[in-house]
């Protein structure tokens, strides 16, 4: 109990080395959301409307993408990024870039995936409106995706809970470095090394609030964004 | 579908993330290292010392021996600091490293718990320890992760003990491939015995039932050394910040922190830079 009441002052007392861990979790792992967005819901949005030989193929892949494990990820980005690597040049290993670089590469699938699914279901309801309309295959995925984008903030969220609870990929090319690539998930794992476990359990229990806390705030976006959308 | 502020804002974000940690690398090294000279803490307490000094930061990632050194060859780091004499000497063999410096030492602990199924507790003979322990077949977990405690094992079983321990381990002999502390935690867990540094043992909490077995034979030493990385094979390497990390640590004035460096009154670490053949 002690422990779970030592983190938790940590938190109520606004402790600085917590909330510099706190800031940096979210800043790389909504970061990572963002640019997979960017990618994986147009990407998911096109597989959806499209028809081409190796379709299927490509969706399987695309959802068993879903499972990429962490540690193979961060393994891949790390040999990318190393002095070594072919990108080594650019001095990115071991900073909050790369954890954001491997993070995007482990939840762009996630989003595609979901994306693809919800707008070929969407697809199904649309499809004699928008053929009837005549619009180009643009505009079919921009309406399809406006008209999907409370939905797709799932996508969204189950993107941010993979990167909020990994460790496996950042710890690898990040290297937990104090006070510069710390977060919350490699602090946990660190303190656990020590054999700090009521603090790692406690750590554990915050960064579990956080992950409530952002997703009650994005379901209470939505509810509000509904209503005005009518 | 991707309105205009979603787009500033990921532009903003991202040049915010691709920018801001620049200005902060310019005047920073990384040093890999070892698990035990960050979770003794003992990197906690220097590193904030040498930065108000000279103004760098050291980024300390802290990986096993064999894993640090090999950050290291792949240019990763500016610099090594690590505990396993020779793989430190293949390090400078192979061009990799400039030159080593010896630091500092502690010592080995051989870790059991309380009950001792080995009858092995108040010995100070570690190669006698290890053979009672083989012949018991009492729990034993080796870290298995090519760090300096794990070097320091393998020799100290086959070596000292003249045991083939990958011949002749058994199931009472498991290898978890981890760092100390997780090695620690699963003796505990398990009531086994385990080879630690005594920087780690004394600083780490989840002691349970796990004692001091076997300490003070002078087969335990445990020597670190730090070798700024070859910057004729590995450009990036800042050689400046680098040799500058090295020269204070060695210094009087470092070697006199790294013998303050207490937790409850124990020190953890001896400097011994002065002597030319640690």
């Amino acid at each position: 109990m002690s422990g779970e009441l030592s983190a938790l002052d940590l938190l109520l007392s606004a402790d600085p080395t917590l909330i510099a861990i706190v800031r940096l979790s979210l800043l790389i792992s909504l970061s990572a959301v963002l640019f997979a967005a960017l990618v994986g819901v147009p990407l998911g949005a096109c597989l959806a409307l499209t028809h081409f030989p190796g379709r299927e193929v490509l969706i399987v892949i695309l959802n068993a993408l879903m499972g990429l494990p962490p540690v193979v990820v961060g393994l891949a980005v790390f040999l990318l990024l190393s002095r070594s690597g072919p990108l080594g040049s650019w001095g990115l290993l071991f900073t909050p870039q790369a954890m954001v670089i491997a993070q995007t590469v482990l939840v762009a699938p996630i989003i595609a995936a979901l994306t693809r699914q919800t707008i070929e279901d969407l697809w199904v309801e649309y499809r004699d409106e928008l053929a009837a309309m005549n619009v180009g295959p643009a505009r079919r995925v921009a309406t399809l995706v406006w008209d999907a984008r409370f939905s797709l903030v799932t996508a969204l969220l189950a993107g941010f809970g993979r990167a909020a609870a990994e460790v496996g990929a950042i710890i690898i090319v990040g290297g937990n470095i104090d006070g510069f690539t710390r977060t919350m998930t490699t602090a946990i794992a660190l303190e656990t090394s020590k054999g700090d476990l009521p603090l790692a359990i406690g750590l554990g229990m915050i960064l579990i609030l956080i992950v409530i806390i952002i997703n009650a705030l994005a379901w209470g976006m939505r509810h509000v964004a509904e209503r005005y959308a009518g | 579908m991707m309105n205009r502020r979603t787009v500033m804002v990921a532009a903003t974000l991202a040049a915010a993330i691709f920018t801001a940690p620049v200005h902060a690398q310019d005047k920073s090294i990384v040093v890999s290292s070892t698990t035990s000279t960050q979770d003794s803490g003992l990197f906690g307490y220097l590193l904030p010392l040498f930065k108000q000094k000279t103004g760098i930061e050291v980024k300390v990632v802290a990986q096993g021996t064999g894993q640090a050194l090999d950050t290291g060859r792949r240019g990763d780091a500016d610099v090594v600091f690590v505990h396993a004499k020779s793989a430190e000497e293949k390090f400078l063999a192979e061009g990799e490293g400039v030159k080593r410096y010896p630091v500092m030492y502690n010592d080995f602990v051989l870790i059991g718990p309380n009950s001792d199924p080995a009858g092995i507790k108040g010995t100070k003979d570690i190669a006698r320890a290890l053979q009672m322990i083989k012949d018991k077949q009492a729990p034993f977990i080796s870290r298995g992760d090519r760090s300096g405690t794990h070097i320091a094992e393998l020799a100290l079983w086959n070596k000292d003990a003249g045991i083939d321990i990958e011949k002749d381990k058994g199931s009472w002999y498991k290898s978890i491939g981890q760092g100390m502390g997780a090695a620690l935690n699963t003796a505990s867990a398990s009531n086994a015995y385990v080879l630690s540094d005594r920087g780690t043992w004394i600083s780490f909490k989840n002691k349970g039932d796990l004692v001091i077995a076997v300490e003070g034979d002078k087969r335990l030493f445990n020597q670190y050394g730090v070798i700024l990385v070859n910057p004729a094979k590995h450009p990036n390497v800042k050689r400046d910040f680098g040799q500058q990390f090295i020269d204070w640590l060695v210094s009087p004035e470092g070697q006199k922190t790294i013998a303050n460096y207490m937790i409850n009154g124990e020190q953890l670490f001896y400097p011994n830079a002065s002597d030319p053949g640690a």
